[in-house]
């Protein structure tokens, strides 16, 4: 999409302000399972958004194409995507087009048109890069500079669907009762300052990273300034962009992993850093010195994933809610606890994160047993009923 | 000669009030009320006012109003009464105006063209009274990233030297012999006490003060004035002054009489000579320069100390700010021309150097767009007024913040302009003995600490207001202020948009 | 419908707003006692009943359960999330499980028991004018900012799933506390308390208001009130009716 902001940000507003409800869950063991569930529970949670925006991001989606970056790109007219699929021909091996499968949903409106590609990087093109920094340019490239086409999904073996509507909606439109994949997240919408476009949903995509996130973010105006010197251009005016930024910024660049990554997001405050031993307050204040313009201040819950990985975690003083759920290898995240009980009754543990602490699933590999983490200890046991 | 020049100001003494106690005369060190002995009566010599009102807030019976006189000349917009004083002055001396103080021309204040902005509905407000709000500030070089050893906990990257302020508001440069041993007390121990600095100026610290080093700026300028190994190793900071906001491009020059015992040793020059700070540093004629300078001092403190380099806010601030980063400043200092001084050339003080929110706001902007944005902080001096300022000051991209003016007013400074005169009837900016002591060092720094517990206060209100609980989350963050009454490309350098935008 | 008196409902997936329609309906058709099952999340049970009506819940109610309740007494057989007992009026609330954030936010009257932990900022503002007091009794631990800016009302926190020596973690209890009073079983440092609170150990009236407090909480969750109450209890209480009068100057 050339002129993004037009879209996105019609009234040209400082950033583009929304609230939502998110839901997360993922087998550790890798065995997949359908949408069913996920849409469900993200529909229970149908009050916290608007309509204009709801969304889900699937892992271990394309196993047969897993080598290969899976592009969703939605366009408006048959001519962009003429054009668009002329620039990935010149740019990439093309090794599969199709468009991808919806249902006449009664609710979706006027949707786009909405094709995937599965492609391979063009080694002969790209010399003196990784291929995931020629993709993300390539990326913005198509949703920056060509009209009426958006990429809003790049990552391998994933896949992003989203649109304007209900979440439940969005999943019938697209028939995720179809697909497969051991993690989902989703995103139910309310924006507050624009109307809905297909590309504003969330999730947020890079790569194969996904953000969705419930809040406004206060540090906005300097989160983004900050990823600007970073050679990052926010130009969806959204947190959830500046999450994702964010995340790519420390942990693929700077290879800081994520509990790390956490702390900077959402830091300790200095009291709590001071009586803390000293090697781990030595890192906590230069941690807080070197990122300050990445704390993410005001209300936030987000809930990050990527291939073999899903995150959870609020800002550092609760502002907004997240309850994890247990139940064998499954780990669920959401804004709220009904939407887990309601797919999954009988869970192991449930329970409340502290503020800024992040839950961790891992895919479970032979040397890693342990496949959640977060350091809050599960006090209750709470199986009921 | 007879002077054609009328007096300033008019005293108007109640006659039914005063009592004939003399204590105007006593305060007044300009010698504007004396006691008639033939008439028994307090008269004045209304042409000595400055307009200090020392005499009006002592005077027991609230006998005295000084009020301007009016002069009323045939209205002229640009022949007035101050342009015609200036010219009567120079008639009759044949020299250059001296004044004091900063710039106080009617040049737009634009931090009164900026307003800042408050959570609603979408995000909450922050109670700061209940919740957790931090102002904690570090100054100092910092890298883009960290690196971890292997494990993870641990901290690989060694920082360089960071000093914490527990306000972003610090104590400007006022040197020892401009202002009197109690000033330098006072503000010394008040820094200490509110978490934050204060700055020696360019006249060295006097011996007892080292045991605030740890709170304590030491600036090394071109007089080089009590500069030495001890001195270096006493502050947390060293700061190289080039130049200040008051006089841009202009050295300085303590008269003799000013030079007591004390200042001799604490300046290291003979009693009773004139201290001669040159315009510029004759180390430094390059950028180049600066660098060995810079890296001399980390040399000289091994590396420990984060070096600071101030410059007055010029029309190429912003290129040389990044020069300055590039040179190895770990702070630079940026002084607007509203910045104050002990002693300045008129001329220079109203008609050279920038607004410190211009320079600030484009210096800011280049350094993140050359992406060495981390590599120094930026603190701002020069008109400072109130927490409003503060707040509004770290949004455009400051770390945090000098006062010199305000902090002098907490002292009873009113800003009557006579600091070259050494005649300071505050006791502020004088080392004559009877006047020195009218500052105790005890109240001095209460003041002075009230005066930052009142700000810190109120950046917590502020913050909170916005829903951030982290001065950091401020800093920088343009989307919190609008302009009112900007033109457009005021606000393309101040990178804010429109109040209603 | 089950009995004369009793309203019972698989509610699953019926909405927030279609729910307390039939309870209102019930409720003025004289029903005493009302049995929901298969709650997942609807919002707003027990608000605007006005009766002393008994209501059981099976599942999870949504946020805001009892927001300015009068009257109704809600058992909630698994946990709440947030917002439970939002400015409540009158009645009780028994939770069998954990409780999210802002319980009992700005409660003025009534009694909230909640088993096990509670989320952030409980208690936040609870206040009291003559006979309304507001009770919570937490029989777990809680997070951060629990009795934030406390105007009156008494909150006791048992902390019983706590380890042997292990501590309560919660910061910013009672911060900017002005009222009221919070008992607290279990240990605490300094550093965990707001500014504005003071810590001594209860006297006999205290245990007075204990014993009722604690003997209340271990009626419904089966707990021996005596092995309760021989724990060590602080009482933590506002030092001034009016923390901030150095703030302000004219």
């Amino acid at each position: 999409m050339r002129d993004l902001t037009e879209i996105s940000n019609p009234y040209s507003d400082g950033k583009i302000i929304d609230s939502c409800s998110i839901f997360g869950m993922m087998d550790t063991s890798g065995k997949c399972f359908s949408g069913k569930d996920i849409t469900k529970a993200i529909g229970n949670m149908h009050f916290r958004g608007n309509g204009l925006g709801g969304g889900f991001a699937i892992y271990g989606l394309y196993p047969e194409y897993a080598d290969y970056y899976a592009f969703h790109i939605m366009y408006l007219s048959k001519d962009s995507q003429n054009q668009v699929e002329s620039f990935l021909k010149e740019n990439f091996h093309v090794v599969v087009t199709d468009e991808i499968p919806t249902q006449p949903t009664p609710a979706i409106i006027n949707p786009p048109l909405v094709w995937r590609y599965f492609l391979e990087v063009d080694m002969g093109k790209c010399v003196l890069q990784e291929p995931d920094d020629y993709v993300t340019e390539k990326v913005m490239q198509i949703n920056t500079c060509m009209d009426g086409a958006f990429v809003f999904s790049s990552g391998k073996n994933m896949g992003v669907f989203k649109g304007v509507g209900y979440p439940e909606e969005i999943a019938e439109y697209f028939c995720l009762n179809d697909y497969q994949g051991y993690l989902w997240t989703s995103h139910g919408r309310f924006p507050t300052n624009t109307r809905g476009w297909w590309g504003g949903a969330h999730p947020f995509n890079i790569l194969d990273w996904t953000v969705v996130h419930n809040g406004e973010i206060s540090s906005y105006g300097i989160n983004y300034r900050c990823l600007e010197q970073f050679g990052y251009l926010c130009t969806m005016q959204t947190d959830t962009e500046v999450v994702a930024y964010i995340i790519d910024l420390l942990m693929r660049k700077h290879g800081l992993p994520i509990e790390i990554v956490a702390k900077i997001m959402a830091p300790p405050f200095w009291d709590d850093i001071e009586r803390l031993p000293q090697d781990e307050r030595e890192l906590l204040i230069a941690l807080r010195q070197v990122y300050s313009s990445m704390l993410l201040n005001g209300p936030f819950t987000i809930i990050i994933a990527h291939q073999g990985e899903m995150i959870g975690f609020t800002d550092r003083i609760r502002l907004r809610p997240l309850t994890v759920g247990v139940k064998g290898s499954m780990l669920y995240l959401s804004s709220e606890e009904a939407s887990i009980r309601l797919i999954s009754p009988d869970l192991d543990k449930a329970w409340i994160p502290m503020g800024g602490e992040p839950i961790i699933g891992r895919l479970a590999t032979e040397n890693q047993k342990q496949f959640i983490t977060g350091v809050t200890e599960v006090r209750t046991g709470n199986k009921l009923r | 000669m007879k002077t054609y020049i009328p007096n300033k100001f008019i005293v108007d003494r109640d006659p039914e009030r005063c009592i004939q106690c003399q204590v105007c005369v006593n305060q007044c060190s300009f010698d504007a009320n004396y006691y008639d002995a033939e008439d028994d009566e307090v008269k004045s010599r209304e042409e000595n006012c400055v307009g200090c009102h020392r005499c009006v807030v002592f005077c027991p019976t609230q006998a005295l109003t000084i009020r301007k006189n009016p002069l009323d000349y045939r209205e002229n917009f640009n022949w007035r009464p101050e342009v015609i004083e200036d010219i009567l002055k120079q008639a009759e001396s044949g020299a250059m105006i001296l004044t004091g103080m900063g710039n106080d021309k009617g040049y737009r204040v634009y931090w009164d063209h900026l307003v800042l902005n408050a959570s609603q509905v979408t995000n909450p407000s922050i109670d700061p009274l209940r919740e957790p709000m931090e102002l904690t500030t570090y100054l100092g070089s910092k890298p883009d990233k960290v690196e971890l050893d292997s494990n993870n906990l641990k901290l690989k990257t060694k920082l360089a030297p960071q000093v914490k302020l527990d306000i972003p508001v610090i104590f400007a440069a006022m040197s020892y012999g401009a202002v009197s041993i109690n000033v330098h007390e006072s503000l010394a121990r008040a820094a200490t006490e509110a978490g934050t600095l204060w700055n020696t100026g360019e006249g060295g610290l006097h011996s007892k003060l080292y045991k605030y080093g740890a709170n304590t700026i030491v600036q090394v300028a071109s007089g080089r004035f009590g500069v030495h190994q001890n001195y270096l190793d006493a502050g947390s900071i060293v700061e190289i002054k080039i130049g200040q906001g008051a006089k841009p491009g202009i050295g300085g020059h303590l008269p003799g009489e000013k030079v007591s015992s004390e200042v001799s040793l604490t300046r290291m020059i003979p009693q009773g000579t004139d201290a001669l700070s040159p315009a510029p540093q004759h180390d430094i004629y390059s950028i180049e320069d600066l660098a060995q300078l810079v890296y001399s001092l980390k040399e000289a403190t091994n590396y420990e100390k984060p070096i600071s380099v101030k410059i007055a806010a010029v029309h190429n601030s912003a290129a040389i700010a990044s020069g300055m980063v590039r040179a190895g400043a770990d702070i630079i200092v940026l002084d607007g021309f509203r910045g104050g001084t002990g002693a300045t050339p008129k001329i220079i003080r109203d008609n050279v150097g920038i607004p410190i929110e211009l320079a600030l706001a484009s210096v800011d902007s280049r350094l993140r767009a050359e992406g060495i944005r981390n590599r120094a902080s930026i603190v701002v001096s020069g008109g400072i007024r109130n927490s409003g300022d503060v707040a509004k000051a770290i949004a455009l991209g400051a770390d945090a913040v000098y006062i010199g003016t305000a902090a002098l007013v907490a002292l009873g400074c009113t800003l009557c302009q006579q600091c070259h005169t050494g005649k300071c009837a505050w006791g502020i900016c004088t080392n004559n003995l009877t006047l020195t002591k009218r500052i105790n060092p005890d109240i001095g720094s209460r003041r002075l600490a009230n005066l930052l517990r009142g700000w810190s206060l109120e950046l917590k209100d502020i913050l909170g207001g916005m829903g951030l609980n982290a001065l950091e989350s401020l800093r920088g963050n343009r989307l919190s202020l609008r302009g009112i009454g900007l033109t457009d490309t005021e606000l393309k350098i101040l990178g804010v948009k429109m109040a209603g935008d | 419908m089950s009995g004369n008196n009793t309203f019972s409902l698989k509610v699953e997936e019926l909405s927030h707003r279609a729910l307390n329609a039939k309870l209102r309906e019930a409720v003025a058709n004289g029903i005493q006692r009302i049995e929901l099952r298969e709650v997942y999340g609807q919002r707003y049970i027990g608000t605007d009943l006005n009766k002393p009506v008994q209501i059981e819940i099976y599942g999870t109610p949504g946020n805001d359960m009892g927001a300015f309740m009068n009257g109704p007494s809600i058992v909630v057989h698994g946990n709440v999330q947030d917002g439970s007992g939002n400015t409540m009026d009158d009645g009780v609330i028994v939770v069998h499980g954990h409780a999210g954030d802002i319980t009992g936010l700005a409660a003025r009257g009534g009694k909230i028991f909640i088993k096990e932990d509670v989320g952030y900022r409980v208690g936040i503002h609870m206040k009291e004018y003559g006979e309304k007091k507001p009770l919570l009794v937490i029989g777990g631990t809680a997070q951060d900012f629990l009795g934030e800016y406390m105007a009156g009302g008494t909150l006791v926190l048992l902390g019983l799933n706590l380890k042997e020596n292990e501590g309560h973690k919660a910061r910013f209890i009672g911060t900017g506390m002005h009222g009221g009073v919070i008992y607290l079983r279990g240990n605490v440092e300094d550093f965990q308390l707001g500014k504005e609170v003071g810590v001594v150990e209860p006297d006999d009236n205290d245990y007075t208001v204990l014993q009722s407090a604690v003997g209340e909480f271990a009626s419904y969750f089966d707990y021996d009130a005596e092995e309760l109450l021989k724990g060590k209890f602080l009482k933590l209480f506002p030092l001034s009716s009016r923390p901030y009068g150095r703030l302000y100057t004219h």
